[in-house]
């Protein structure tokens, strides 16, 4: 038990690491999503948003919740990528000749995917706070949030280390990643409310646990408890089957690759 | 005795990828102690032996054991008594040398003293410890492959491997690295090494096999090697004019009594006679009458490039590719 604590410890820290030494790609991921999505998008659509529609009172805060699933979307998605690099160059070949736990890799990757979102997501809500945007269930919501962004951001990041292992050759990787991301944040209800959508848009919305992820946090965000409970308990639900799914799908590339 | 006890002991191992061959029943020992090498040509399966005997691969037949242990069943027993230095620079080149000795540290469950005395001697003997706390970019081919070597030999292992150590060295860093790999053998550590270069093999290990298309085709010292061929070898080059001579000239001399074997390489002959104050006036004479002219021609003791051609019937690396047309 000792020695697999040491291993995750010293696995995670070569990642915190690695993400320091990349300061300008640390600044994109971290600076990117709140700068484009929440500061632009949200100031950019608030003439044309409807405050009707979208059920808020200004689009800043309706947007707030898709930004913060966006976020754990997209480093979910991309949660693989530093493993894609080291099978390409022989390090996961390295780490995985030391007599650690076969599964150590993995763990100190979602560990440190999940800080990693987690913090991000604090600083959204910090962004948006000084917009105006103060989350209606307080602190207690604001980790409740976090809690559902950790579940989703699970599921997501294994898919993605999954493919890391799978993929021929990293254009391949790139391209899935880019072909899954867009339509999944459109066809959501990141952007507008499931009930202002075209029919079939909102078909497939609903089929997307983003929409979930999204519809649970807004009104702990917006309104408070009363109107949260209901989604949050559906959300619990949907992202344990979605955290299950994904990691039986991906076991058998995690198998091959370090089992 | 202590030489002849059984480190590595590999029996009818073969690994197939997606239905394609990669080694084919692969046996042999490797004693405690010594220098053992895998010599062969690109593509021979040399790295997936090794991966094989790392646990990095499991076999698709036959069975293994390092120390004693099998390589499937007991992986996680095999990997903390080896070290391992892959082909590739597997670096991190946003990580300092020394961070990627504390980490692999941190991966062999040492104690913090035990690691940082560690680190310390290790960056002494592969000589880095001006660069150890610079990230790895900025590093040499040269310097990433002495961090490697430290990396391999972080965990104090029983046997070390090594996967084509001094690929794409200079000459000075890989007569450094056959110093280390000396040194190691005199404390008692077990090499296991694969290289296709012949001097690296005759040079370094004491024991070889000389592994082609999957399969091994000679096992031994390479001093025996070399004796066990009989006999001296005869280098014939003719004029590129006469190139097309060379095959009438080869089966001329095949019948011939003090003739061994005759393979042809790019540039003539290389002839395997029983003694060559016999066999050179025979050669000379059998070329004059064939008007193949001998633009040189010299002969010594085998030696392991014979070795080779000898077992597998060409040589490990054509070094005139140009000239592969019109052999
Ligand atoms: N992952 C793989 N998938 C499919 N084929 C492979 C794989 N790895 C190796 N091979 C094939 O297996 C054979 C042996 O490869 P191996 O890497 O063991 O050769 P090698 O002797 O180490 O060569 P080199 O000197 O180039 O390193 C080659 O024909 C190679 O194409
Ligand atoms: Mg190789």
């Amino acid at each position: 038990m000792n020695e697999y604590r040491q291993e995750i410890a010293a696995l995670t820290m070569r990642w915190v690491r690695r993400l320091s030494r990349e300061k300008f790609s640390m600044l994109f991921t971290l600076i990117q999503p709140m700068l484009f999505w929440l500061i632009f998008f949200g100031n950019l659509f608030q003439r044309a948003a409807d405050v009707q529609v979208v059920q808020a009172p200004n689009y800043i805060s309706f947007l707030t919740a898709g930004v913060v699933v966006m976020t754990v979307l997209n480093n979910g998605l991309a949660g693989g990528v530093d493993l894609l690099f080291d099978k390409e160059n022989g390090f996961l070949e390295r780490l995985m000749s030391t007599p650690i736990h076969r599964t150590s890799v993995i763990l100190s990757r979602f560990l440190f995917v999940t800080t990693v979102t987690s913090l991000q997501v604090l600083v959204i809500l910090g962004v948006a706070f000084l917009f105006g945007v103060t989350p209606a269930t307080g602190f207690f919501g604001v980790a409740v949030i976090l809690l559902i962004g950790m579940l989703f951001g699970v599921g997501l990041t294994a898919i993605s280390m999954a493919m890391a292992f799978s993929v021929k050759s990293h254009g391949d990787f790139f391209s899935v990643l880019g072909f899954l991301s867009l339509p999944m944040i459109f066809l959501s209800s990141a952007l507008v409310p499931l009930s202002a959508m075209p029919k079939f848009m909102a078909m497939l919305a609903v089929l997307n646990p983003m929409t979930w992820a999204i519809d649970a946090i807004r009104p702990l965000i917006l309104t408070g408890w009363a109107d949260a409970l209901r989604p949050l308990a559906i959300v619990v639900l949907i992202m344990l089957a979605f955290d299950a799914l994904c990691l039986y799908g991906s076991a058998k590339a995690f198998r091959r690759a370090i089992g | 005795m202590m030489e002849q006890s059984v480190a590595i002991d590999v029996c009818k191992v073969g690994k197939m990828y997606d239905g394609v061959a990669a080694i084919q029943d692969l046996s042999f020992q490797v004693r405690t102690g010594e220098v053992f090498a895998l010599l062969g040509p690109n593509g021979a399966g040399k790295s997936t032996t090794l991966r094989i005997l790392i646990t990095l691969l499991r076999p698709t037949s036959g069975q293994a054991t390092v120390l004693g242990y099998d390589v499937v069943r007991d992986a996680d027993r095999v990997r903390r008594l080896i070290g391992y230095v892959p082909q590739e620079r597997a670096i991190d080149r946003f990580l300092t040398g020394r961070e990627h000795l504390l980490l692999l540290g941190d991966l062999y469950h040492l104690s913090k003293e035990e690691s940082l005395r560690r680190i310390a001697e290790l960056l002494k003997l592969v000589d880095l410890e001006g660069k150890a706390d610079q990230p790895a970019k900025t590093y040499s081919g040269g310097m990433k492959r002495k961090l490697d070597i430290a990396c391999g030999l972080l965990p104090n292992p029983k046997i070390l491997f090594l996967d084509e150590p001094t690929l794409g060295l200079d000459v000075q860093s890989r007569l450094r690295i056959w110093d280390y790999v000396r040194q190691l053998r005199t404390k008692g550590i077990t090499v296991v090494m694969t290289t296709n270069y012949l001097d690296e093999a005759d040079q370094l290990c004491d024991r070889l096999a000389i592994i082609d298309e999957g399969h091994i085709k000679a096992l031994g010292p390479p001093t025996e090697l070399k004796t066990g061929l009989g006999g001296d070898i005869v280098s014939v080059t003719v004029g590129s004019a006469a190139l097309a001579r060379v095959e009438p000239l080869a089966s001329a001399l095949k019948g011939l009594p003090f003739i061994r074997a005759v393979s042809t390489k790019p540039t003539g002959l290389d002839i395997r006679v029983e003694s060559p104050e016999k066999a050179l006036p025979a050669i000379l004479e059998a070329a004059n009458r064939l008007s193949c002219p001998v633009e040189f021609i010299e002969y010594h003791r085998p030696r392991l490039d014979d070795v080779f051609v000898a077992h597998t019937g060409h040589a490990i690396r054509e070094e005139f590719p140009a000239a592969e047309e019109e052999a």
